[in-house]
C-alpha cells in the first residue's frame, strides 16, 4: 500500500511516496510535463512502487497536475501546499505559508490546516522563481550561487514590478562595472520585497513558513523576515510541501 | 438607403447578419442610439421612439486596433468598445444616429472625447457621488438636456406623457428580468449563472421590448415548471457563489463558465449586466424627471463615492440568495472597482463572515491556466 503525491511546478517535479516504502525526489520539469510524469513513473517502479497497481493511489497537483494520467485525483497546489506545510511545520491554529514557486508566488492563509484564504501573484514573473532564474542566466550563475554571491553583496536598487526592466536594469549596472554580488543582492532583495508587499495583502498569521524551491534558503528567509517583522521558519523538507500534501489527500481517498 | 461598411464582405456570418438587421431597421426609418452604460436613462431614449442598443465591448478581438490609438493599460472594456467603433465592427455602433456616453471613470470620459471623432457622442453628465445636496437636481437637469438633445436631434417634442409610457414598459421588463435572475434564489438552482448572464446580454441586442419580455417571462415559467418537476426538495450541495465587480461579458467563459464547470453554482450575478440595475424600478407616482434622477443616480458602480449602497444591496442578495462565498471580477486598470475591493472584503469576510476571493483579468486567454488554479483552489476551500 502507497500513496504518492506528484507535484509538477514549471521548473520542477517533486515527488513524495509514503506506505511501504518511503521515497521522496525531485527531478526538472523539462519540456513536457507529460514526459515528466512518464519519468517519475518509471524511477518509482524502480524503486518498487508500481503506480499502475490498485493499492497505490497517486494524487498530482502543481501547473503540470493534469500531465499525470495516472493519478486517482487532481487537487491545486493551494490546498497542495497548506497541508504539506502543516505536516512540515505543524498545524497549529493559524499559519501563514508563503510559496515563491516557478511561475506563481501564493500566500496561503490556514487554520487547523485548513485554507481560510489565499492570494497569488499577478500575471507577472517579478516575484517569482523565475525571475530569480532569468537574472542568474543574465549573471552567468547557477542558482546556488547566486544566493552564495548576494549575500556578500551590497543590493543595487532594481525595480521589484517588471521582470523585462529589471533585467535591463541588471544590464546597466553591469555595464557600470558593479560587482556580482551587489547586483545579485539587488536581485534578491528586490524578490523579497515583491514578495512581502504580496503577504501585505493579506492578514499575517503570526507563524509565517516559506514553502518550495526557497524553503531551503536561511538567507531568503532572514530578507524576508526582515521586510515582514516577523519569524520565516524553513524546512529542508520544505520544497516538497506540495508533493507532500497530495499524499496526505491520497491517503485519505 | 443606408450604406454598409467597406470592409462588409469580410466579416463572419453572424456580424454580417447584425449588419443587415440594423441596416434594415434604419431602411425602415427607425431611429437608433447606441449606449455603453447602465447610467443611461433608457427610458428618454425610448420616449423618443429610437431603440436604445447595447454597443460591442466584450471581446479582445478589437483591442489591437484600439492600442494604436489608446494606452495599452487600459481597461479592456474601454479599450474593446473604441476598438469596435474604429474597425466598424458594431453594426449597432455604426448604425447608431448618436452615442451616449456618461462621466462614469475617467477611462471612459477620455476615450469618448476621441469617440466623438468618430461619431457624435453626447456625454451625460454623471455626479460623482450621490450624497452631497445637488447631486440629484443636477443629475435632473442634466436628463433634461439629454431629453433636449434628441428633440434637437430627431426635431421631434419629447412629452412627459411620451416619457411615462416609456416608463411604465421599462418597469414592467425589469420585473420581468428580475423574476427570471430571481430563480436564483431556488435550491437547487434550476439554471446557470452563465445562461442568466448571456439572457440579459443578448436583451441590450434584441430590438423589440414586447417581445424580450415575453420570451424572458416564457423562460421563467419554463423553468419554474421544470424545478418544480425534477427539483425540487432535493438541495444541493454544491457552493452557492455570488460574482460582484465590473461588467463581466468579455471574461463570463472564462470565469463563471469556468466555476460552474469546476463545481459551484453562480446564484446571483452582482454587476449592471446582472441583478443590480433590475432591482429598483423608476417611480410612477412623481415627477417623471426625478424619478429617473433617482433611479439613475442609485446604480451602484464603483465609479460613485462613497458608494454606501452597493454594500447595502449586496448584503440583501447574500442573504436572499443564501450565498456560500462572493468572487469579484476586476477589469485590468478599472482602478475605482479595484480600490473598492478592499473594502468589498472587508464586508464579506467581516460583515457576513464568507469567504471571497477577486481576480483581476483581461479579455486575452493568456491567463486562463492561472484563473482556473485560483478558482479551483477557492472551490476546495469551500468544499
Amino acid at each position: 500500500m502507497n500513496d504518492g503525491g506528484i507535484d509538477i511546478g514549471s521548473t520542477a517535479a517533486k515527488v513524495v511516496c509514503r506506505g511501504d516504502k518511503d521515497i521522496s525526489f525531485v527531478i526538472p520539469t523539462g519540456w513536457s510535463c507529460k514526459m515528466a510524469a512518464g519519468a517519475i513513473k518509471n524511477i518509482l517502479l524502480k524503486d518498487g512502487v508500481d503506480v499502475s497497481k490498485e493499492d497505490t493511489r497517486v494524487v498530482s497537483t502543481g501547473y503540470g497536475r493534469e500531465a499525470v494520467d495516472y493519478a486517482a485525483k487532481t487537487v491545486t497546489e493551494i490546498t497542495c501546499h497548506a497541508k504539506g506545510a502543516a505536516e512540515i511545520f505543524g498545524g497549529e491554529k493559524a499559519v501563514t505559508v508563503i510559496d515563491v514557486g516557478g511561475q506563481d508566488t501564493k500566500v496561503i492563509n490556514l487554520e487547523n490546516g485548513i485554507v481560510t484564504d489565499f492570494i497569488m501573484n499577478d500575471k507577472c514573473a517579478a516575484g517569482t522563481g523565475k525571475f530569480i532564474e532569468i537574472m542568474a542566466n543574465r549573471l552567468n550563475v547557477e542558482l546556488a550561487e547566486m544566493f552564495e554571491l548576494a549575500e556578500k553583496g551590497d543590493p543595487v536598487p532594481i525595480s521589484s514590478l517588471c521582470t523585462v526592466f529589471a533585467e535591463s536594469e541588471v544590464i546597466s549596472h553591469i555595464a557600470e562595472g558593479r560587482s556580482r554580488e551587489d547586483i545579485a543582492a539587488g536581485i534578491i532583495s528586490s524578490v523579497a520585497l515583491k514578495v512581502s508587499s504580496l503577504c501585505s495583502k493579506q492578514r499575517l498569521a503570526d507563524k509565517i513558513v516559506l514553502t518550495g524551491g526557497l524553503s531551503e534558503n536561511e538567507y531568503f528567509a532572514r530578507l524576508l523576515s526582515d521586510r515582514l517583522k516577523k519569524p520565516v521558519d524553513i524546512s529542508p523538507e520544505g520544497r516538497y510541501a506540495g508533493a507532500l500534501g497530495a499524499a496526505a489527500v491520497a491517503s485519505r481517498l | 438607403m443606408q450604406k454598409l461598411p467597406d470592409n462588409f464582405e469580410t466579416y463572419d456570418e453572424k456580424r454580417k447578419q447584425g449588419f443587415i438587421t440594423m441596416k434594415n431597421l434604419k431602411d425602415k426609418g427607425q431611429r437608433v442610439i447606441g449606449t455603453f452604460c447602465s447610467f443611461v436613462p433608457l427610458e428618454i431614449i425610448y420616449a423618443a421612439d429610437a431603440i436604445p442598443c447595447g454597443l460591442c465591448a466584450s471581446s479582445e478581438e478589437p483591442i489591437p486596433a484600439a492600442e494604436a490609438v489608446l494606452p495599452a493599460n487600459l481597461c479592456p472594456l474601454i479599450k474593446a468598445s473604441y476598438g469596435f467603433a474604429y474597425t466598424e465592427k458594431c453594426p449597432y455602433f455604426y448604425f447608431s444616429d448618436l452615442i451616449v456616453g456618461e462621466t462614469t471613470c475617467d477611462g471612459k470620459k477620455k476615450m469618448f472625447e476621441l469617440l466623438n471623432d468618430i461619431k457624435e457622442t453626447y456625454v451625460l453628465q454623471l455626479p460623482n457621488g450621490r450624497d452631497f445636496p445637488d447631486a440629484l437636481s443636477m443629475w435632473r437637469d442634466e436628463i433634461i438636456r439629454f431629453k433636449e438633445k434628441l428633440e434637437d436631434l430627431y426635431k421631434i417634442t419629447i412629452t412627459e406623457e411620451d416619457i411615462k409610457k416609456a416608463i411604465k414598459l421599462k418597469n414592467r421588463e425589469r420585473d420581468i428580468l428580475r423574476e427570471y435572475l430571481e430563480l436564483g434564489k431556488l435550491d437547487p438552482v434550476p439554471l446557470s449563472g452563465y445562461e442568466m448572464g448571456t439572457l440579459i446580454d443578448a436583451s441590450s441586442f434584441s430590438f423589440d421590448i414586447e417581445e424580450r419580455c415575453e420570451t424572458t417571462a416564457k423562460r421563467t415559467a419554463e423553468v419554474k415548471e421544470l424545478w418544480e418537476r425534477e427539483f425540487k426538495g432535493k438541495k444541493s450541495t454544491r457552493p452557492r457563489i455570488m460574482v460582484t465587480g465590473c461588467p463581466n461579458m468579455g471574461v463570463r467563459d472564462k470565469i463563471i463558465k469556468n466555476l460552474e464547470e469546476l463545481g459551484a453554482d453562480c446564484v446571483v450575478i452582482d454587476t449592471c449586466n446582472g441583478i443590480r440595475t433590475q432591482l429598483d424600478k423608476v417611480r410612477e407616482d412623481i415627477d417623471v424627471y426625478t424619478a429617473l434622477a433617482q433611479k439613475y443616480l442609485n446604480v451602484t458602480c464603483s465609479v460613485m463615492s462613497p458608494n454606501r449602497p452597493r454594500f447595502e444591496e449586496m448584503g440583501v442578495l447574500i442573504d436572499e440568495f443564501k450565498v456560500d462565498a462572493v468572487v469579484e471580477i476586476v477589469l485590468q486598470a478599472c482602478h475605482t472597482f479595484n480600490i473598492e475591493t478592499y473594502n468589498v472584503k472587508k464586508y464579506v469576510t467581516e460583515e457576513k463572515k464568507l469567504p471571497y476571493m477577486s481576480l483581476e483579468t483581461d479579455y486575452s486567454q493568456s491567463d486562463k491556466g492561472q484563473i482556473t488554479t485560483r478558482l479551483e483552489a477557492f472551490l476546495e476551500m469551500l468544499m
